[in-house]
């Protein structure tokens, strides 16, 4: 029996006995299967993970014709934190002649929807340059924060404050109230963006700050697709199962606290999202087979059910990726193969 | 987070179609304007291009393919179709609406 490298969730190396990889994988679907209320993998599918996981190579790939469409979050921003000085719009032309990108994201430093809505005539400018030079598709993205909305940032009482004194009802009030706002927002820049003749928009991040904030997207999505029929919006998640701060918000009857990622993809779809970005997060503490299981089974049940495109969740911390600002290679082209070999997905 | 060489070209050399080196952003428009899923979308335009669902990811074919067509190339020649002239033609071939385009025609009154 030999031995093999692999990683833990942090992307410390670790070598690991043919028999540890096997239990590790196996340990990881049953975890999903049994959170999430979905159908482990087959046999087939954890020996198709382990033969990825055993071979020998630094780097893998997905079989050819197997390939799928890349779409990004926060791009500017990965320039400006490795100080590479240039602008946004050479930032995109770099993702578009160099490093392979289908489609190209442009956003603020200040990734959110309520500070750009200050100051959005002047993105506006610059998207509309952004678009005249290049070819790829061009998303705008930002995040709804709801977070923002709360004192000392924004105007309502913050929730984080009233949970613990046990103002339960003052708490949701403050979400319900920050929810309107946000959706105003929302609907404001995108659309500022969108006439401007961006491709997409992306709301990213969705959930961070529990189902208030999965709310405001799914209701400012709803507004948007009125307004623009043809507008394409991606919904990126922030977290593999949706908080719970609020407890009782719905949509379209439907409970939004603890929702999965294959419940969480029909309710997108009922909102109008074009494509759906689901999210599982990775376990430091596991190795990177047991999150690479784990993940996939919350993707491909996500991916069964979804009527949209998928386009997975595979940045740091999410979809079985280390969390580290330096992702190893050897584990992050795995795991990319991995997901999309055994999902029946169509990007990440 | 992550820097573009652990995360972005992982993914891309991984497993991405390739942006615009072949037809990577061509399927993307698919999904953005019809919503379709890959398996479709890669369908969709190899018949508009008249090539296999292989030869999308192809740079060698994608390139030629491109070049004929007017649909953008990294390198471009100077009277090759560029950018918003080349979203003209994707959008013309792949029988799509692109906003930009639209908005392009809409106030240069074409």
């Amino acid at each position: 029996m030999g031995k093999i490298h692999t990683r833990y969730g942090d992307g410390s190396p670790v070598e690991l006995e043919e028999s540890e990889v096997m239990r590790d994988l196996e340990n990881g679907t049953q975890d999903a299967a049994e959170r999430g209320n979905v159908p482990a993998l087959s046999k087939e599918e954890i020996q198709h993970l382990f033969d990825i996981f055993s071979s020998p190579y630094r780097f893998v790939g997905v079989e050819p014709g197997k390939e799928i469409v890349l779409s990004y979050d926060g791009t500017p921003i990965k320039l400006s934190r490795t100080q590479v000085n240039v602008d946004r719009l050479q930032c995109l032309q770099i993702y578009e002649k160099l490093l392979g990108a289908d489609t190209l994201e442009m956003g603020y430093l200040d990734y959110s929807f309520k500070p750009i809505k200050s100051m959005v005539t002047y993105e506006q400018p610059l998207i509309e340059q952004i678009l005249s030079v290049t070819t790829a598709p061009v998303f705008y993205g930002a995040m709804p924060n709801l977070p923002l909305y709360t004192q000392p940032d924004g105007p309502f009482p913050n929730p984080a404050e009233l949970l613990p004194q046990g103002k339960i009802e003052e708490a949701r009030a403050s979400y319900e109230e920050s929810v309107e706002h946000a959706v105003r927002d929302i609907v404001y820049v995108s659309s500022a963006l969108y006439e401007c003749g961006a491709d997409a928009i992306i709301l990213d991040t969705v959930g961070a700050a529990g189902d208030a904030d999965y709310l405001a997207s799914l209701k400012a999505t709803e507004v948007l697709k009125e307004k623009y029929p043809q507008m394409c919006v991606e919904l990126g998640m922030a977290g593999e199962f949706v908080l719970g701060m609020h407890g009782e918000m719905t949509y379209n009857g439907e409970l939004l606290a603890g929702m999965y990622p294959h419940e969480q993809v029909k309710v997108a779809e009922k909102a109008g999202v074009t494509i759906f970005g689901p999210v599982v997060n990775t376990n430091t503490n596991e190795s990177s087979p047991w999150n690479v299981s784990r993940a996939i089974t919350y993707m491909k049940a996500c991916c069964e059910v979804a009527n949209i495109p998928v386009h997975v969740n595979m940045g740091m911390g999410v979809g079985a990726m280390t969390v580290h600002d330096h992702p190893p290679l050897d584990m992050a082209s795995r795991a990319s193969k991995a997901m999309v070999e055994i999902c029946r997905l169509d990007g990440l | 987070m992550g820097d573009p060489l652990g995360m972005a070209i992982t993914h891309a050399v991984a497993s991405g179609m390739g942006g615009m080196r072949a037809a990577g952003d061509l399927v993307a428009r698919m999904q953005i304007a019809r919503g379709m899923r890959i398996d479709e979308a890669k369908k969709y335009v190899a018949d508009k291009l008249n090539v296999s669902v292989r030869d999308l990811t192809d740079p060698i074919i994608m390139n030629e393919v491109r070049d004929d067509l007017g649909l953008g190339i990294l390198h471009p020649n100077v009277r090759s179709p560029k950018c918003m002239e080349a979203k003209f033609n994707i959008a013309r071939l792949l029988d799509i609406e692109i906003n930009c385009v639209n908005r392009f025609k809409e106030k240069a009154s074409l």
